[in-house]
């Protein structure tokens, strides 16, 4: 199996999405927070996996903008879950090498007195395997 | 009425206020809150790929700990209400996650999602009734009209949280009704504060802030009411000076009469 097909079917099955569902109405992308600030837009990442093209969602600068608020999942008329792709593909980005968003040492830059540790274990969650 | 009790990391520390409003009202409407022995942390962010069993793990331990006192399981911060309630479904539900928990942790009785998870404004709405709490109300916080903040965690995904409509919930308006406040209804009410966005990129999180104070108080909200410490310390740190955000507990516990006695604990 060559790299992009392992890639392809390492995102459904961490993701358990399946893209051929999309009817591609864009609502997912219109009620994301994050949207202006995503290279790749949540519509586009269920079509780039439908055409089994993952190494670019891996690079995407919109796995770190992601705020796994769940918009694009509950308004999503097909029941897609775009947020578990983008989730997935993070995970294959962290699990690589150097694929970290956050590291320790950055974290007393970043803390202020009133940090709540909801938020560093939240962040550690999300940024770093 | 005797519940099983998880606070969570942050209610031990920086969302004090969050946990002794709550335990002094529950202690004034006749429930009683037993905090389970040695719980862990919940993660605060719920892991969403279908091979993440260890990242589970922690919160698998917390639910098999309400199983086995026979209680239902009480949380109060929405984060860790989202997370506990997420993976007891996967218990529940998730055939390979259950086998590859349980083969993992060989507890004495393996843990198959027994276990009833319940926020605490559910057990006011189902269990009090906001009906049976606006009588206990000594201190009715009349002509304060608020704003529920809701975020996202406490609501979405809309069917398995089963909290109320996703789009359209009216829990804590009617919370805010019981204690005698006066609701605000604002648009922005179930949109995202940024989460954890706001550790490297606070501006983002700001920006997303402004839209919620910005809409409350256009709408007439004096203040707003969370259950989560992050939207709280979010919207403090970004907007506090738009309107104030509290606990709902606080207001709780100053309507019920007993937030002097909490604070002198």
């Amino acid at each position: 199996m060559n790299k992009s097909d392992l890639l392809a079917e390492q995102i459904r099955e961490i993701s358990g999405v399946n893209p051929k569902k999309c009817m591609k109405c864009g609502k997912c992308s219109a009620t994301c927070p994050s949207f202006d600030k995503m290279d790749i837009k949540p519509h586009q990442f269920v079509s780039y996996v439908d055409n089994d093209d993952i190494e670019p969602l891996t690079k995407s600068k919109s796995l770190w903008h992601c705020l796994s608020c769940f918009a694009c999942v509950e308004r999503c008329p097909r029941g897609v879950k775009p947020g578990k792709l983008i989730d997935a593909a993070r995970q294959i980005a962290e699990r690589q090498r150097g694929g970290d968003y956050l590291t320790p040492d950055e974290i007393p830059e970043l803390f202020d007195e009133d940090t709540p540790q909801q938020l560093i274990v939240s962040a550690f969650r999300r940024y770093r395997k | 009425m005797k519940y099983s009790y998880y606070p969570g990391c942050t209610l031990k520390s920086k969302a004090t206020a969050l946990d002794k409003y709550a335990r002094a009202s529950a202690a004034a409407l006749g429930i009683e809150l037993e905090e389970i022995d040695e719980w862990q942390c919940c993660g605060g962010v719920y892991p969403l790929g279908s091979d993440e069993i260890a990242t589970k793990l922690a919160s698998v331990r917390n639910l098999a700990a309400a199983r086995d006192r026979g209680q239902e399981l009480v949380t109060l911060c929405s984060a860790c209400h989202h997370v506990l309630k997420r993976v007891n479904d996967d218990m529940r539900n998730v055939d390979d996650i259950r086998t590859r928990a349980n083969n993992y942790m060989q507890l004495e009785t393996p843990y198959a999602g027994e276990t009833k998870v319940l926020h605490f404004l559910e057990v006011l709405r189902d269990v009090i009734g906001f009906d049976e709490l606006k009588k206990k109300v000594v201190n009715p916080l009349t002509g304060k009209r608020i704003g529920a903040y809701y975020g996202c965690l406490l609501l979405r995904p809309g069917k398995l949280m089963a909290f109320d409509d996703p789009e359209n919930p009216t829990i804590m308006e009617d919370f805010i009704r019981a204690i005698g406040a006066e609701p605000v209804v604002y648009p922005y009410r179930n949109e995202c504060c940024g989460g954890y966005i706001s550790l490297k990129e606070k501006e983002r999180s700001k920006y997303l802030c402004l839209d919620i104070t910005g809409s409350a108080k256009g709408w007439g909200a004096q203040m707003l009411i969370t259950a989560c410490p992050l939207c709280l310390y979010n919207i403090n740190k970004a907007a506090g000076d738009v309107l104030p955000v509290y606990y709902f507990t606080e207001l709780l516990a100053e309507a019920l009469g007993v937030k002097e006695a909490a604070d002198n604990e």
